[in-house]
């Protein structure tokens, strides 16, 4: 086995890696509002589960490499993961303690902010804003947090990551 | 990172950066295409003799039924190219293919984009057009070395020249964010056009060749009030379920 600490890392950045393949898992079109946020999420909970050592500028770096895979501008993913990753910092001590419906309620305001911001530079690059719309993956992440975190919770117990 | 968001928005300075770094999203969509493959696999290998005995009568049938088309094609040809002759005007030129398959498409449901599996170092370029067996699908608007992005017809920011196949009425056919539709621009109420027409490329522009199908007209609504009819367009291609796509040299220009 690996010595704890590269473990750590190992165990983070696999997790990253298989939420950047479910970002771009090919589905319909009239699917594609609701796929939920998963970057967004397994940095969420990557942050509420060990604020100290979460880097701003290594999430930047992922908010680039998926805006490099999904064809966007550059800048778009990076900006709404380090906006929700700012707020995270901010409200972790308090968001840690709540029940988990809760918490899917605050998934939900996060990753409609990081959507917000996404929609906010595809509009710049031309294409069209659609009401609401936007914020079914918001409501989709939301919905889809409790698994997620019970997952997440589930591969963290196992590699003993604290 | 705004500045950064500028920049990759109004310049093209980092478009080298992206073709250089695209290499790194090749294992990703190759990973994600593989539930995919496995399934055409399964449906390769575990299939009935009688099955492929009906394929393959099916087959046959449409074999036959294309090569008396084609038949009639060589002598169309052949008198299109002595007319042309007589008229002293150009040869039209065969366009060449390429077969590229569909690797992955845009997670972004406001953007219509596809990936495929070919790229620069077979000779795939910006801009070059992309077909499937039904019609025009898009065309290339990033190549990196072994796959390259397409832009579909149907996307909002995209639009092309198009002619009505039946009285070469020329127009502008843009994408609405819709799959299904397209809309035309600037059609006034007094012009020629009815539900059922079909559109094909017009050459104009020099983007696509000319003379494939783009969309048959599926609607057409004239209301005094409006300056221009509202002419709605439902594309020839199977933009959402083509997967081997056929990309076009075009033989005017792309060869200098």
């Amino acid at each position: 086995m690996l010595p704890p600490k590269y473990q750590a890392r190992v165990v983070i950045t696999l997790s990253f890696v298989v939420a950047l393949l479910l970002a771009v898992y090919p589905l319909p079109l009239s699917w594609r509002w609701w796929r939920p946020e998963f970057v967004v999420m397994v940095a969420i909970y990557w942050i509420f589960t060990l604020p100290l050592r979460t880097n701003l500028v290594l999430l930047m770096l992922l908010g680039l490499f998926q805006d490099l895979l999904e064809g966007s501008p550059f800048g778009q993913h990076g900006l709404a993961l380090v906006i929700v990753a700012y707020i995270c910092f901010l409200s972790y001590q308090r968001v840690r303690n709540y029940a988990l419906w809760k918490q899917s309620c605050w998934v939900f305001v996060l990753v409609g902010i990081a959507q917000l911001t996404d929609n906010w530079v595809q509009a710049m690059s031309g294409s069209p804003l659609s009401g609401v719309m936007f914020l079914y993956p918001a409501f989709a992440s939301a919905c889809f947090w409790p698994v997620c975190y019970l997952w997440l919770e589930a591969v963290r117990r196992h590699y003993r990551i604290a | 990172m705004i500045a950064l968001i500028f920049i990759s928005l109004y310049t093209n300075w980092l478009a080298p950066v992206r073709q250089q770094l695209s290499v790194l999203a090749v294992p990703f969509y190759q990973l994600t295409d593989i539930p995919r493959r496995l399934n055409e696999w399964r449906h390769n290998t575990f299939v009935s003799r009688s099955e492929l005995a009906l394929e393959n009568e099916t087959l046959r049938t449409e074999l036959l039924i294309h090569q008396r088309k084609l038949q009639q094609m060589a002598a169309l040809a052949a008198e299109n190219v002595r007319l042309r002759q007589l008229m002293n005007a150009t040869d039209i030129l065969q366009d060449s293919v390429l077969v590229a398959e569909l690797i992955g498409v845009s997670p972004n449901p406001l953007s219509h984009t596809v990936v495929i599996n070919r790229g620069a170092s077979e000779g795939v370029f910006e801009g070059q057009p992309v077909l499937d067996a039904f019609g025009l699908m898009g065309q290339i608007i990033e190549v990196s070395e072994n796959t390259s992005r397409a832009l579909l017809i149907s996307d909002a920011t995209h639009a092309l020249p198009v002619q009505v196949n039946r009285n070469g009425v020329r127009m502008i056919a843009e994408g609405t964010g819709d799959l299904n539709r397209l809309r035309l621009r600037h059609v006034s109420n007094t012009m020629d056009i009815r539900e059922g027409d079909l559109l094909v490329s017009s050459g104009l522009g020099k983007r696509f060749p000319v003379g494939y199908p783009v969309a048959e007209v599926e609607s057409v609504v004239r209301d005094p009030g409006q300056a221009f009819a509202t002419v709605i367009a439902r594309p020839m291609a199977r933009l959402d379920r083509s997967r081997h796509v056929l990309l076009v040299f075009d033989s005017r220009d792309s060869n200098p």
